[in-house]
C-alpha cells in the first residue's frame, strides 16, 4: 500500500488547477502586459484571479501581489517593512523562534543590515500569546511576524487577537500563513493582518507560485526589479497559468473548508490517538489549536531518520524533524524551541494529511507505525537503558 | 533510492545482521551519544584472540544501522588484529559508498568495535598500544552551535 502522509512538504495538485493551467499554456497563452486583445484577456484574467484569492481571505484584491512562492512573499513582506521602518528610525523587529527559515534567514540578514531582532519563546505547546507580543513591542519596532500555523508541529497562532495588539500599538503585522491558507479560515481584515505569504502548492495548486497580501498604505519595496508588472512592486511577467491553477485550487479549499476540517481532524485525532497507545510516545504542539492534518510525535529511543526510512519500506511517506532528515546535524529548531531535549527531538515523527488521505490509509498507518516502532526500539542501546529499572 | 543511500545500505538497513546484545560478553564498547544522534553499542565474544561472535546495538539513522551490521560482519571470526585494522573507509566500501553527510557513522562503527576490544584487554590485564584507541570524539559529528 503507497500512503502519502507528508502533505506539509507539499500536496498533489487538484484536476480543476490543472485544468485551469492546461488553458492558460495552451489556448490562452497571451502576456498580460500586452496591449492587443488577447493580451488584454489574459490582463482580465489575472485581475480575475486576484479578486477569486482576495475575497476567499476577506481582504481589498488590490493588496495581492503574486509571487514565486511563500519564501519571496517572507523575504519581500519583512524586507520591505524593515526598511521602510528604517526610513523612520525604526530598527526593531519581532517575531518568534519557530519561524519558517523564509522568515529566520531573512532576520539574520536583516540583523547584519543592522536591525535588532527579537525572537519570542513559545509555550511548551508552540503558542505565543498576545501579551508577549505586547510586551515586546517598543518605540522603535517596526514589525511584528508570527506564523499563522507552524509547518511541523501544526500549532495555530492567536494571529486576531496577536493583529489587534500591533494595530492598536501601530506596528505593521506579517503572518506566514504558508500552511494555513485554504486549511483554516483566514480574514485578513477582520484579523487586523498588514502583510501575509502564501503558497499555492501547500493547498493543491501549482509550486513554485504564490503571493504576497499587502495593505495598502505600506510601501512594498519591490526585491525583483523591471518591469511595471504588479503594479510595480514584483517585475517579471506573470505566471498566469500557475496563478489561475492557485486561484482554482484556494477557491476549492475555502469553500469546502468546513467538510475538510471536520474529516481530516477526526483522522488526525484517530492516528494521534492510537500512535499515543505506544509507551513513552507523545503528541508535540497543542492538540486542539492545530491544523487540521497535522500529527507531529516524538517516540523516545528512536532516531526518526531510520523511522521514516522504515516506513518508507512500507509505503509510507512522512516527515522527521530529525538532524539526520534536515541536512544538517541539530534536530529541528521548533522542537528544540517547545523545550524537546535534543536526544528526544531525533525521534520525531511528522505525518500529514490532505482530503485525499482515506480511512484505509490512516488505518495502514496506525497499523505499521507501532511495528516500526517496536523494531528500532528492540535495537536500540538508549531504550535499553529507559527500559532498566531506575537506580535510587 | 530514498536518502541517496545506496542497496546495499537499504538492504543492512532493513535486514541488519548480529543485531542483539550478549550477557556473558568478554568485551563491550558503546560510542556516541544521544544528542549528537547516533550511539553504536558492540558486544564481542572472544576465544584464542579471535572474534567468536559480535552482537550490536544501535539509536541512529538508517546508515547508523547499516554501518554497525556490516562492520559487526566484517569483523566476525576474524583474529583480534585483523578487527584493529578494520577503518571505516572499509566499511564504506563495502556497503558501496554512503552519502558524504553520513560518513560518521562508518567512524562511529570502527570506534565502537575498537572501543569492545579495548574493554576487553582492560577486562583481562592484556597490554596493548594505547594509540591504537584514540576516540576522535564527537567534532566529527556535531556542529555545536
Amino acid at each position: 500500500m503507497k500512503v502519502y502522509a507528508d502533505n506539509a512538504a507539499t500536496t498533489t495538485i487538484s484536476q480543476h488547477a490543472l485544468a485551469e493551467m492546461i488553458q492558460y499554456y495552451g489556448e490562452e497563452y497571451e502576456n498580460a502586459s500586452s496591449l492587443h486583445t488577447q493580451g488584454q484577456a489574459a490582463a482580465d484574467a489575472l485581475e480575475d484571479a486576484r479578486g477569486r484569492i482576495a475575497a476567499c481571505l476577506h481582504c481589498d484584491a488590490r493588496g495581492i501581489y503574486f509571487t514565486s512562492g511563500g519564501s519571496e512573499a517572507d523575504n519581500q513582506a519583512l524586507i520591505a517593512a524593515a526598511h521602510l521602518g528604517a526610513k523612520k528610525g525604526k530598527r526593531h523587529l519581532i517575531s518568534t523562534k519557530i519561524e519558517h527559515h523564509a522568515v529566520l534567514h531573512t532576520l539574520d540578514r536583516l540583523a547584519k543590515e543592522g536591525f535588532e531582532v527579537t525572537l519570542l519563546d513559545v509555550s511548551p505547546d508552540g503558542i505565543v500569546t498576545a501579551g508577549q507580543v505586547d510586551d515586546a513591542i517598543r518605540d522603535d519596532t517596526a514589525l511584528i511576524s508570527v506564523m499563522f500555523a507552524n509547518n511541523e508541529i501544526g500549532t495555530i497562532q492567536p494571529i486576531k487577537e496577536i493583529g489587534r495588539i500591533c494595530r492598536e500599538r501601530k506596528v505593521i503585522f506579517h503572518t506566514d500563513a504558508v500552511q494555513a491558507a485554504g486549511h483554516v479560515n483566514i480574514d485578513i481584515d477582520d484579523m487586523c493582518i498588514d502583510m501575509l505569504s502564501a503558497s499555492a502548492h501547500k493547498f493543491h495548486g501549482p509550486k513554485g507560485t504564490g503571493f504576497l497580501y499587502c495593505k495598502r498604505g505600506i510601501y512594498l519595496e519591490p526585491l525583483i526589479c523591471g518591469g511595471a508588472q504588479e503594479r510595480g512592486k514584483r517585475a517579471g511577467t506573470e505566471n498566469l497559468p500557475a496563478i489561475m491553477g492557485m486561484a482554482a485550487a484556494l477557491e476549492d479549499a475555502c469553500a469546502n473548508l468546513e467538510a475538510y476540517t471536520k474529516r481530516v481532524s477526526g483522522l488526525r485525532d484517530k492516528i494521534i490517538r492510537a500512535l499515543s497507545k505506544i509507551p513513552h510516545a507523545f503528541l508535540n504542539g497543542d492538540p486542539v489549536r492545530r491544523l487540521p492534518n497535522n500529527v507531529n510525535m516524538c517516540f523516545e529511543g528512536i532516531e526518526g531518520e531510520s523511522l521514516l526510512m522504515m516506513l518508507d519500506m512500507y509505503g509510507i511517506s512522512a516527515s522527521s524533524g530529525s538532524a539526520c532528515t534536515s541536512g544538517s546535524l541539530d534536530p529541528s529548531h521548533v522542537l528544540l524551541a517547545i523545550g524537546l531535549p535534543h536526544e528526544i527531538a531525533h525521534g520525531s515523527l511528522r505525518i500529514t494529511l490532505s482530503e485525499h488521505t482515506t480511512e484505509e490509509e490512516v488505518d495502514y498507518i496506525i497499523e505499521k507505525v507501532p511495528v516500526v516502532v517496536e523494531k528500532l526500539r528492540n535495537m536500540s542501546p538508549v531504550w535499553e537503558r529507559m527500559m532498566q529499572p531506575q537506580e535510587c | 533510492m530514498a536518502m541517496g543511500y545506496s542497496e546495499k545500505v537499504m538492504d543492512h538497513f532493513q535486514n541488519p545482521r548480529n543485531v542483539g546484545k550478549m550477557d556473558d560478553a568478554d568485551g563491550v564498547g558503546e560510542v556516541g551519544n544521544a544528542k549528537c544522534g547516533d550511539i553504536m553499542k558492540v558486544y564481542l565474544k572472544i576465544q584464542d584472540d579471535v572474534i567468536k561472535d559480535v552482537k550490536f546495538n544501535t539509536f541512529g539513522c538508517a546508515s547508523a544501522i547499516a554501518t554497525s551490521s556490516m562492520a559487526t560482519e566484517l569483523i566476525k571470526g576474524k583474529p583480534l588484529k585483523e578487527a584493529l585494522a578494520l577503518t571505516n573507509q572499509a566499511v564504506v566500501e563495502a556497503l558501496d559508498g554512503l552519502p558524504p553527510v553520513k560518513i560518521h557513522c562508518s567512524v562511529l562503527a570502527e570506534e565502537a568495535i575498537k572501543a569492545a576490544i579495548k574493554d576487553y584487554y582492560d577486562k583481562n590485564g592484556i597490554a596493548y598500544d594505547a594509540d591504537l584507541f584514540k576516540e576522535s570524539g564527537c567534532e566529527h559529528c556535531c556542529h555545536n552551535g
